[in-house]
């Protein structure tokens, strides 16, 4: 009996000699948002390789991505924002240097309830009555958004705080990021926001253009009006562009070193933008427009390093216009 | 003279146990080496504890460089992710003490009283199937309870109360009052159970009835192992995340009242650490001094628990 | 005289009687909730998941088709960190609990350690996770792989083991210790021979409920690195070479059902939502035959206890 436990210890204490992880291994982590675009290329990538390379793909967050990131945990960050000045002196310091590739659109939609009779279309400044910080409290009716409108009550839903979604809205919307009343119902799970819009008459919320999509028998989204007439939220105009200013990009970022190190990530990035349209229409997002990834692909040739947007959030920025921009890093 | 059994039993046992005492110094070391392994392990959950109290002083340090004590503790909004931040924690204070308490309010009448009745009530089968199968209350993972308090629980109170709102403290409070049920219930069992018989039965031939021999003899007996599932009934209460982060709503709300939504500390901590906020900020760091208020809350409360078991422990 | 106080005992044994028939039911009517909140939780589980209970998704990977996703890696990656966390926690707070009673000395120090044991039951689990993602994965360097995660979760479920392993074993009577002292034993001897089979069943419902709290959790193994989506299994423990045990699993990249779960429900697809409920459903059924292994030692064990 004795002896069995000691042989068992021993073989136990051979197995904590560490070995090397999996050669060909893809480490893949950040935002929830980005997530479903990069599992389904990993999952295309995975299985044209025939499972000779492995992809992992984590949820930590954008924030979290991005601190793995920089220490060169992970060879690819998915992030629904850019990279902010914080995150860029991380990896600075830490020597960490990377390519900044939007891949998709997210487009933010703006809903309602089906039985809402009264909006057909929405304009920012609307929308900036309802959500500034100076509504908390104050704006708790339609009537007091446009006089026309019924004196019920104002629901309100949108995402957490603490979401890039919440960032680029407020940005877009009220002019500057997080600034937003508080008295909101908030949600981190977008299911939860839909389930609140379609149950309550008065309700109005934000998210993701694929909740949208999901749940179109429930809800009904705004047309967005910034000067040029109420656009509504589609595959085609948020391609196109004419959906402002609520289109955000997501992005994931690359890491220079691994890129270089590693064909087999070099090979995954480059069906990342090859495939990646198609893909991404599968899972409910909208693709940039062609010349877009391609561009992506010649900053990847050309070592073409850092960010382009100051580590700062932005909005309503041209695809085309982002990428021609100076990188800083 | 004839050795009886007695005899030969007792002589094969001296002969044992002298064999055995003559082991010397080789069962004395034996002894010491066991001794220090076990103390080792011991020593595992202070160097847990100093890990984690690490890790939170470490970053509340820089957080504090930024943010003032008093504001910390006085100020009475938490908006730290929103464009004009205020840092004052009560409203997540309360959130969590009231999810808490009515967590408490549920799980320790139901948790006792199931436990008395499956000790002194419930026969000897009846209770080896129902306590595995209220065991597996605690194996529910919180995600499901999350969503079982946002999607039954809440309409449910809805009809009952119809000016609810969606997220609610009542409910979260009711549905973790419910999941720590295992907790108050099993362990409080084990203890009443592991009360002798002979105080059991003392107690039944005086006259009285299950019930008084439950609430007069075996509780008092059982005490500190009752006191110990509610410490940690409540501990596990204070530190739950997911059914508050999805039920109680992530809006911090400084308010004593169930029937509203309010963000706990801990749907908080979660809430910063798995989103999109740069690792490194302030706001990322508020979750390491909001995490070490809640473990001084309940230090004070497991301070209390211990004094309050102290005095009230009977040994036997 | 006599008359009247006989009537008065009467009458207090009857309405002693009705409190205690009355409690019955109180306490039948409390069982009964909690039973009937866990019938519920698995009847909506059931509803939305058991049409998606088929082999082919206990076989699959996960995938951006519902239809096709499956959970092969996180039930055996929840499988191989419950071993580990299994492995390390029971024994650890079984000593520990063991130390803390038997041996030390009841001083200010042991009274510091109980109430702070106490307090760590208290800690968030994602305050656990952030600790270990310091600790084991980056200063220990274990990565972020299925032996941090078991690490992790064992240290968040050690208080409860060493809790009521506590509790446990002082229940048993001080008689028993001391015939044993009298007849020679030495401490050791006494606390395994004879402390540790009687309190074996209070402990083992401690290990049955930090068991089943660990394998739920989610938010910590994220933290530490879990993934979400991972389309291949870790290195088998048992290979066909010599030395014929692996231990390269350990120190594999991995998921787990509750995060998976977590993943599929915040989905927009309402498919997802179907495969998250069938998910929960294994995830308790998991649960289920873990504890069946405790829960019977513990049947085995009660039945020996004859003071």
């Amino acid at each position: 009996m004795k002896n069995t436990l000691f042989s068992v210890a021993f073989v136990g204490l051979l197995g904590l000699i560490p070995r090397m992880a999996a050669a060909q291994l893809i480490q893949i982590d950040g935002s929830s948002t980005v997530f479903p675009v990069t599992e389904a290329v990993a999952e295309e990538f995975q299985k044209s390789k025939k499972g000779k390379v492995k992809v992992t793909v984590g949820i930590a967050g954008t924030g979290g991505g991005f601190k793995k990131f920089c220490r060169g945990e992970t060879d690819i960050s998915n992030a629904s924002r850019p990279i902010l000045k914080a995150e860029m002196e991380t990896c600075k310091q830490s020597g960490m240097q990377y390519f900044e590739l939007p891949v998709a659109y997210d487009a933010l939609t703006v809903i309602v309830n089906p039985k809402n009779d009264w909006v057909k279309s929405l304009t920012v400044p609307d929308l900036k009555k309802m959500w500034e910080p100076g509504a908390q409290g104050k704006v708790s009716s339609w009537n007091q958004v446009r006089t026309e409108w019924p004196n019920n009550p104002l629901k309100l839903f949108g995402p957490g705080a603490d979401s890039g979604t919440f960032d680029y809205f407020t940005e877009a919307i009220v002019g500057k990021a997080k600034s937003s009343r508080g008295d909101f119902t908030a949600s981190e799970d977008d299911n939860v926001l839909v389930q609140g819009v379609a149950n309550d008459r008065n309700a109005l919320g934000y998210f993701g253009f694929a909740y949208y999509i999901e749940n179109q028998g429930k809800l009904k989204a705004v047309a967005i009006d910034k000067g040029k007439g109420a656009i509504l939220p589609s595959a085609k105009t948020v391609e196109d562009g004419t959906y402002q200013p609520l289109s955000r990009p997501i992005f994931i970022y690359v890491s220079k070193k691994a890129y270089d190190a590693k064909s087999e990530l070099k090979e995954f990035v480059e069906y990342y933008l090859k495939q990646g349209p198609q893909l991404i229409r599968q899972v409910k997002y909208v693709p940039l427009p062609q010349s877009a990834y391609q561009m992506n692909m010649e900053h990847m040739k050309k070592g073409k390093v850092g960010t382009v947007f100051g580590g700062e959030a932005e909005v309503g920025v041209k695809i085309e216009d982002l990428l021609k921009r100076e990188a800083k890093f | 003279m004839s050795v009886n059994q007695t005899d030969a039993g007792y002589l094969a046992a001296q002969n044992q146990v002298s064999s055995r005492a003559h082991g010397g110094t080789g069962r004395k070391l034996r002894e010491r080496a066991i001794e220090f392994v076990l103390f080792l392990c011991a020593l595992s959950s202070v160097a847990i504890t100093l890990g984690i109290v690490w890790v939170l002083l470490y970053e509340s340090w820089h957080f504090f460089a930024n943010v003032s004590l008093i504001d910390f503790l006085t100020d009475t909004q938490w908006t730290v992710l929103f464009e004009n931040p205020h840092y004052g924690i009560m409203p997540l204070v309360t959130g969590t003490l009231v999810t808490s308490g009515i967590a408490l309010l549920v799980a320790l009448p139901l948790g006792t009283t199931i436990a008395i009745y499956l000790s002194e009530y419930a026969g000897v089968n009846a209770r080896e199937v129902l306590k595995p199968i209220l065991e597996l209350l605690s194996a529910v993972p919180t995600v499901v309870f999350g969503y079982f308090a946002l999607l039954f629980i809440t309409p449910l109170l809805q009809s009952l109360l119809p000016n609810l709102p969606g997220f609610n403290m009542l409910s979260a409070g009711i549905v973790i009052g419910i999941m720590i049920i295992p907790y108050v219930s099993s362990l409080s069992e084990d203890a009443i159970r592991a009360v002798p018989v002979h105080i059991r039965e003392g107690s039944y031939a005086m006259g009285a009835t299950r019930l008084q021999t439950s609430l007069r003899v075996l509780v008092p007996a059982a005490f500190s192992g009752i006191a110990s599932a509610y410490v940690l009934g409540f501990s596990r209460a204070v530190g739950e995340t997911m059914v508050v982060a999805l039920a109680a709503g992530t809006q911090p709300n400084l308010t004593l009242n169930p029937l509203e939504g309010a963000a706990t500390i801990t749907a908080y901590i979660v809430q910063v650490s798995l989103g999109d906020l740069p690792h490194g900020s302030v706001a990322y760091q508020s979750i390491f001094a909001a995490g070490l208020t809640l473990m001084c809350i309940t230090l004070i409360f497991n301070i209390g628990g211990y004094l309050l078991r102290k005095r009230f422990r009977e040994i036997y | 005289m006599e008359q009247s106080s006989q009537a008065n005992f009467s009458k207090a044994v009857s309405r002693n009687k009705n409190r205690d028939k009355l409690f019955a039911v109180l306490g039948l009517l409390a069982t009964f909730i909690g039973m009937l909140t866990l019938a519920a939780l698995l009847g909506d589980l059931a509803m939305d998941g058991l049409a998606r209970l088929k082999p082919h998704f206990f076989t699959s990977f996960p995938s951006r088709f519902p239809g096709q996703a499956g959970i092969l890696s996180a039930w055996v990656g929840t499988t191989l960190v419950m071993t580990v966390t299994a492995l390390t926690a029971v024994p650890m707070g079984i000593a520990a609990g063991v130390y803390l009673e038997e041996y030390a000395q009841k001083n200010w120090l042991t009274a510091i350690i109980e109430i702070n044991i106490a307090n760590l039951a208290g800690v968030p689990s994602i305050v656990y996770g952030l600790m270990a993602l310091g600790l084991f994965v980056y200063q220990f360097g274990f990565g972020q792989s299925i032996l941090s995660a078991g690490l992790t979760l064992a240290l968040l479920i050690l208080p409860i083991v060493i809790v009521a392993t506590r509790e446990a074993i002082r229940a048993v009577p001080a008689s028993m210790r001391e015939a044993a002292y009298a007849l020679g034993a030495t401490k050791w001897q006494t606390t395994s021979d004879h402390v540790l089979p009687y309190s074996l069943g209070g402990i083992l419902t401690g290990v049955i409920i930090a068991l089943s709290r660990a394998i739920g959790e989610t938010a910590p193994l994220i933290t530490i690195g879990a993934l979400t989506f991972i389309a291949f299994l870790p290195d088998a423990p048992i290979k066909a070479e010599f030395p014929f045990i692996s231990f390269e699993w350990l120190w594999s990249p991995f998921s787990v059902m509750p995060i998976q779960m977590f993943n599929w429900v915040s989905r927009p697809q309402h498919e997802f939502h179907l495969n998250a409920a069938a998910t929960g459903l294994v995830l308790m059924v998991m649960t289920l035959v873990m504890n069946g292994i405790a829960i019977y030692c513990r049947y085995r064990f009660r039945k020996r206890i004859k003071w």
